[in-house]
């Protein structure tokens, strides 16, 4: 399997080569977005997973960290059944947010515990109410983040641990960050993952990397939660068009022979 | 005895036949079809193209069925189908990628025709219709990539409805009827909507009559030649049937592998972000489809009027408008422009190299349209090499294809495919 990756980032080099060369020249501000770091990640490849234990975890630093101001609303709490969760589990994780239901028979607005079809809880009422809380910026929704950005999941990754200090001469505008990854450099979001700043469960250390590395791979999950089945069918798909070509080839040349 | 048999089967065939042909007309034009005995693989792209129109109106009845076209339901029913409805990423990345792969199939099938002189008479209104084919899918693609209703989507619509605010007098008052308001909404998706699931069929029916005018001229083939010698053809069915099945089947594992493994390569980040009117993306830029009209569009940045005074006769914008719609209606007129008696390119020695240098330029334009539009080479800016491939690709149409058709020397034809083909034994 080894091998057959090597091989297939030897052919994806060659193809990009070419287009690699022309871009070369271009201005120093594009160079900086090509060299995103290239992370080695369960998911990536055709024979690629998601790392359950990396999912659970990433789901845990979302929930402790990033949902006090990012969305997720294209999840629902029963998705996350993929993440391993029993059904019981999944209940217990959905009923620990308390969301607005209703109206009820008075007409009346009520709060209940969320059950596993609601979709995920909202840290914001609306987009108003999220950049008043915010210094004015809108925190995105994550669903889609990593379909959403250049670089996918080496991007996020890249971004949440590239905070560090503006090099000399570089002025940050007052209430913004600098990040080493970010469009401009400045971002309105403070850094937010901090050394220990959840505590996992299954023992592994909490370290910055760990955590942005774990959060990644949940939100590629997030958006696209189909991979693994996709990537399992497309080898089917891919093996019987092979070989179906194989034999379609031997009928069409026995066939010719006929004819030369 | 069985109630069945071929007999039985026959006889009811006859008796429909007589009365409507349709078995004996549809046996007489697909499996007994005469098609010249040296196609070659490239020839193998009409059949495709026609699958993938097949597969796009297949897998796009079943995306309508899920699909919600208002502002603010169509990105969100979108990522439904995506999640939550069965095999919905699995229509959404056939039909997707769907479009990336027509459009694959369908210029191969373009400039084989070029290089092979496929345009040329009798063929004439094969190739036109061949030409409409082309423009009716560009305004199919641009408008179902506007209707998932991200950010590129609101943003194309948004600059190539404004392209029509170029013609003088009524241009705005244009952009305002097709808009169904003051700018782009949701009148604009519904009416995106509605055209994009009808022209796909008028497509059907255009290929209809690309079908009928070629079975009415026959194929051309890899030497350009008439062929008379019945030895010349072969039934369609089994010989080009199968070998046909061979080259489709390897076009759908390219398909495949996009669809299963790299979904998303062929498509744009920003299209992930739903539509927002108040913000505009850094870089605006088409499919990959429709780069190389891109370029030339931006190429022409200057106005033009009558020198030496401030009259401008075609503004910049309309200058551009025209050149891009001119790039493709130029193929129209190609079996005039092309003087040459000689069909085939194999057999025209500076004629071949030109059309190779106009793929390579279409390339080049391609390439050019994908970058910012200030974007430089080696200090070079972009659409200074942006012009040059845009005047290059109307020198060789309108200047190169007349002159060289009459001063070039082609080389001696032969008589009959059955001499080359059989090396001269037979």
């Amino acid at each position: 399997m080894l091998r057959f990756l090597s091989f297939r980032h030897l052919l994806l080099r060659t193809a990009l080569g070419g287009l690699a060369l022309i871009s070369l020249p271009l201005s120093a501000a594009e160079q900086e977005h090509v060299r995103l770091p290239q992370y080695d990640w369960s998911f990536s490849g055709p024979f690629g997973t998601y790392d359950r234990a990396a999912l659970q975890r990433g789901y845990q630093v979302y929930k402790e960290v990033c949902s006090a101001c990012h969305s997720l609303h294209q999840l629902a709490y029963r998705n996350l059944s993929a993440l391993g969760y029993s059904e019981a589990q999944v209940k217990t994780l959905a009923a620990q947010n308390e969301i607005q239901a209703g109206p009820n028979d008075a007409g009346e607005m009520f709060m209940r515990p969320a059950l596993p079809s609601d979709r995920f809880k909202s840290p914001f009422p609306n987009e108003q109410a999220a950049r008043a809380a915010n210094n004015g910026a809108l925190p995105p929704d994550l669903s889609l983040i990593i379909k959403a950005r250049k670089g996918g999941a080496d991007y996020v990754r890249a971004l949440l641990t590239g905070y560090e200090p503006a090099p000399a001469g570089f002025t940050v505008t007052p209430g913004m960050n600098y990040n080493k990854w970010f469009a401009g450099h400045q971002i309105a979001m403070p850094a937010p993952l901090t050394e220990g700043g959840v505590s996992y469960g299954d023992g592994t250390k909490a370290s910055v990397d760990q955590m942005a590395s774990d959060v990644a791979t949940f939100l590629t999950w997030a958006a696209e939660p189909e991979a693994e089945v996709r990537k399992r069918m497309g080898i089917k798909v891919i093996l019987f068009l092979v070989v179906f070509s194989g034999l379609l080839y031997a009928s069409k040349r026995r066939l010719w022979a006929k004819l030369h | 005895m069985s109630l069945f048999s071929w007999n039985t089967v026959d006889s009811v065939g006859k008796w429909i036949d007589v009365r409507l042909p349709i078995i004996s007309t549809l046996k007489a034009h697909t499996s007994d079809y005469p098609a010249p005995r040296n196609l070659n693989y490239w020839w193998e792209f009409g059949f495709i193209a026609m699958f993938m129109l097949v597969i796009m109106i297949a897998t796009g009845i079943f995306l309508v069925m899920n699909y919600t076209p208002h502002v603010d339901m169509a990105f969100n029913s979108v990522e439904r189908i995506m999640r939550d409805v069965n095999y919905g990423w699995l229509l959404r990345y056939l039909h997707m990628n769907g479009a990336s792969l027509f459009f694959i199939a369908v210029y191969i099938h373009i400039f084989r025709g070029a290089y092979y002189g496929s345009y040329k008479a009798p063929r004439e209104l094969l190739w036109m219709l061949g030409v409409l084919i082309l423009l009716l899918m560009i305004m199919t693609a641009f408008m179902g990539y506007v209707l998932p209703w991200g950010q590129m989507s609101f943003w194309a619509a948004t600059v190539i409805t404004n392209l029509m605010s170029a013609l003088p007098l009524v241009g705005q008052e244009i952009v305002t009827w097709l808009w169904g308001g003051f700018s782009v909404g949701n009148p604009t998706l519904n009416r995106f909507f509605s055209l994009h699931y009808l022209l796909p069929f008028v497509i059907v029916g255009v290929v209809f009559l690309h079908l009928w005018a070629l079975h009415t001229t026959k194929s051309n083939n890899p030497l350009g030649i008439d062929l008379k010698s019945p030895q010349d053809f072969v039934p369609f069915h089994p010989y080009y049937t199968l070998k046909g099945a061979f080259g489709t089947v390897l076009f759908l594992i390219l398909y495949c592998y996009f669809v299963f493994f790299n979904p998303n390569v062929l498509g744009h980040t920003d299209n992930y972000i739903p539509a927002n009117p108040l913000v505009t993306p850094e870089h605006i830029v088409p499919e990959w489809y429709f780069l190389p009209y891109y370029a030339m569009l931006r190429a022409i940045d200057f106005n033009i009027g009558i020198p030496f005074t401030d009259i401008v006769i075609i503004n910049s914008k309309l200058g551009g408008v025209l050149v891009m719609l001119g790039s493709i209606l130029i193929l129209f007129f190609l079996p005039w422009l092309d003087t040459s008696p000689v069909r085939s390119c194999t057999f025209r020695p500076i004629y071949k190299w030109l059309v190779f240098l106009l793929i390579i330029n279409c390339f080049i334009l391609g390439y050019i349209g994908s970058q910012p539009a200030d974007a430089s080479f080696g200090g070079i800016p972009l659409n200074w090499i942006g012009k040059l491939g845009t005047f290059w690709y109307f020198f060789h149409f309108l200047v190169l294809s007349p002159v060289v058709g009459r001063i070039e020397r082609p080389l001696p034809l032969p008589t009959s495919i059955g001499t080359p083909v059989l090396g001269g034994r037979a």
